[in-house]
């Protein structure tokens, strides 16, 4: 007897076109968050598949810190220009001169809090009723908990004990007025089904996520990269190093890793082989024990 | 064991999902934690946080279960609240784990890890045999449709490894079996916290000579678990590209819930009837459109028809000589989830396949006892965690099969109207 069968990058790959899919169908005005980083790259990808030959039926939205490597936003234009898709940024720095956020001090200073404001604000003039991201469950515990379809009160707030329950396939996309949900077609990936799909995708990233040279200084267990949004303290002394970054987001909070990893496959091999998170080059996670999860309270990405 | 990275063993590997169950303190997050440990899919930075909690509060030895902890109110009640979902991969297969609360009043979460899987691990407490929770957690199994189950009887450390005592469960876990729709069903002696029979076997059961539970996991025959034979297709959404270049495609995307479609197919469209031919199925590589010589349940795909009927989304594209049930009159099992009581004679909103639609819930029929396994005709009032069965008829109607048959055309939700909360998951008798 033959028997039909999908690999597990080819299910996940299905299982996320449906539900990217199903937000175009339940939703009237959704946007795809772009953040120049892999996961958000790799949902683009799939937003294509799923809807050639016609364009994506969405904009992407960009939230801008201000502190982005020059890299990612060049990478973005072009992607859109590839693609036809719109954009739409929203700057922090708008936010900030509004005096609806205010400027963290101090050394270890980030714009990553100060997004959700922008990013809240963004959801509300475009009118959006749904925000596809590409957090993933593996990435920290209470990503572990989030659902396909993950509902947003009016305050866009997350209530993690109080969520609808997810069966099938059977996405309940009702919302009263003002509310609006998130939605994480890669939940069931994890970084290794990332790079591996990458891989076998043959998707083009920002040459970031690859080893190169860098000036960039060690503080605690993280190596930042060089740059005029980070303070330097006095005994800091940026130096030569050859790194790469395992995932992308603000130069101030996103760490490097020593790596010689010049190609996709040797990602795989290094990720494969890693012993840490790739959060755990995460700053903005380091705060405390449930920084995600307040954070994502409050209506982070 | 490290995961695969090699690139053809990694275009081949399986997935498996499975969801564990079992009552407050069987050790159900150890062994999870023994797992993901065993497999290296615990990181150090988390081990280190592991440890250094486990420290905080005391305990002698690291505390797995702490691993699978996730929000703060669990940690501060030390108990979970809600289905969390873990990954771990070995070089055979990707695993996924619907972790679901034990907890008697979370059978809500017990049933939606269970919708989406395709094994089941009971945990039963060597010193404490078959209680009513098992009974409860294989009846929602059973309900489920879930193809495999493995009974791992936990704690053989603290019962002297004894045989005795294993053989016991084993028989007293038979004659429940027997009264559930189960097929495949496996039996190991473990000890999450020492780790016997998990990944590594155990150097004190000599007298087992079944597979460890890893392997058991990456070797359960699953090819077999999705329905090839009847051909299902609900239309998700229509693709009219705006281009010149593609005037007048008009594509059908959606999930294959069952079955094989090819080109040349001879189909039906439900619900106007209309036949056609399938001419093209694509999906998308390398920014190009690929035709398929044919394609099967799970891929999500696009398929293109000889005629120009008129078809949208919540229409169904099957084959002419086997098509599913068209009706309005459905009887069902439900599960209840919300505090509000089913409310009879009651209108609910109702999500079918990719189809919405309104209901009326005609009449309760029993509700079943699920600890004893026994239906109650006296006591219909259906609540929180209540599992019965009921008469509903829809607005228009459903195209189905039972849920036995296919577990995507058979099933369905029911949404509470004034508060948008979902409310009851039902599989169609």
């Amino acid at each position: 007897m033959h028997y039909y069968h999908l690999s597990h990058l080819h299910q996940l790959e299905s299982e996320a076109i449906f539900v990217i899919r199903e937000a175009a169908a339940q939703f009237e005005h959704p946007v795809l968050l772009f953040s120049g980083g892999k996961d958000s790259i790799v949902m683009t990808h799939l937003a294509y598949k799923a809807f050639y030959p016609a364009r994506i039926p969405f904009p992407l939205l960009h939230i801008d810190t201000g502190h982005n490597f020059p890299e990612t936003i060049e990478y973005r234009d072009n992607l859109v220009n590839k693609l036809g898709v719109r954009l739409e940024v929203r700057f922090v720095q708008d936010s900030i001169d509004k005096g609806r956020a205010t400027e963290e001090k101090g050394p270890n200073a980030s714009r990553n809090l100060l997004q959700t404001v922008t990013l809240l604000d963004a959801l509300e003039e475009l009118k959006v009723d749904a925000a596809l991201g590409g957090a993933r469950r593996d990435e920290e515990k209470a990503r572990a908990k989030e659902r396909f379809f993950s509902h947003r009160d009016e305050f866009s707030q997350w209530d993690p004990k109080n969520q609808r329950p997810e069966l099938w396939y059977l996405f309940n996309a009702r919302r009263h007025a003002g509310e609006h949900f998130r939605i994480f077609p890669l939940s069931n990936w994890t970084e290794l089904d990332i790079w591996q799909y990458i891989a076998m995708e043959k998707i083009e990233l920002p040459n970031l996520y690859f080893s190169h040279e860098r000036d960039c200084i060690s503080r605690g267990n993280m190596i930042l990269a060089k740059s005029d949004y980070l303070y330097l303290r006095e005994d800091e002394k940026p130096q030569r190093m050859r790194v790469r970054f395992r995932t992308i987001g603000d130069m101030t909070c996103t760490g490097a890793v020593l790596s010689p990893a010049a190609s996709i496959d040797d990602i795989i091999i290094e990720v494969a082989a890693s012993r840490v998170t790739e959060r755990g080059t995460r700053a903005d996670d380091k705060r405390s024990e449930t920084a995600m999860e307040d954070r994502k309270k409050a209506g982070y990405f | 064991m490290s995961p695969p990275f090699n690139q053809e063993s990694y275009l081949n590997m399986e997935l498996l999902r499975f969801t564990t169950a079992g009552s407050v303190d069987d050790g159900k997050s150890t062994l999870i934690g023994r797992l993901l440990l065993d497999c290296k899919a615990i990181f150090e930075d988390q081990l280190e946080a592991v440890e250094q909690t486990s420290r905080r509060k005391g305990f002698s030895h690291v505390d797995l279960s702490l691993v699978t902890d996730g929000l703060k109110a669990e940690r501060e009640q030390g108990i979970t609240i809600d289905v969390a979902y873990r990954y771990f991969a070995t070089p055979k297969r990707k695993f996924i784990i619907a972790d679901t609360p034990g907890h008697i009043q979370y059978t809500r979460n017990m049933v939606t890890g269970a919708s989406t899987a395709n094994l089941a691990i009971i945990l039963i407490d060597a010193r404490k045999g078959v209680v009513e929770q098992t009974n409860r957690h294989s009846f929602i199994a059973s309900l489920l449709g879930i193809p495999h189950i493995i009974v791992c009887i936990n704690k053989m450390d603290l019962v002297e490894y004894s045989e005795v005592v294993f053989e016991g469960i084993v028989q007293e876990y038979k004659k429940l079996s027997s009264k559930l729709d189960v097929k495949d069903v496996h039996f190991i002696p473990i000890s999450a916290l020492n780790g016997d029979n998990v990944v590594e076997r155990s150097q004190n059961m000599d007298w087992y000579q079944g597979p460890t539970l890893l392997y058991l996991l990456e070797h359960v025959h699953i090819t077999g678990d999705e329905n090839h034979i009847d051909c299902r297709f609900p239309v998700q959404y229509v693709i009219r590209p705006q281009q010149k270049e593609f005037h007048d495609y008009r594509g059908y995307a959606g999930r294959i819930a069952s079955g094989v479609f090819k080109p040349g197919d001879k189909v039906k469209v439900l619900p106007s009837g209309f036949a056609a031919q399938i001419t093209a199925i694509h999906q998308v590589e390398h920014g190009e459109l690929e035709a398929l010589d044919e394609a099967f349940s799970p891929q999500s795909v696009t398929i293109t028809l000889d005629t120009d009927v008129d078809i949208s989304r919540g229409d169904m594209i099957v084959r002419e000589n086997n098509t599913p049930t068209v009706g309005q009159d459905i009887d069902m099992m439900v599960c209840w989830m919300n505090d509000k009581k089913l409310v009879p004679n009651g209108k609910y909103a109702i999500r079918h396949t990719t189809k919405e639609a309104r209901c009326i819930i005609k009449d309760v029929r029993y509700k079943v006892d699920i600890n004893s396994l026994h239906r109650n005709e006296q006591d219909k009032e259906i609540g929180m965690n209540d599992i019965g069965r009921i008469l509903i008829r829809t607005t228009v109607p459903l195209f189905y099969d039972s849920y036995r048959k296919n577990r995507i055309t058979g099933s369905v939700i029911l949404i509470d109207e004034g508060t948008n909360e979902t409310v009851a998951a039902g599989m169609i008798i």
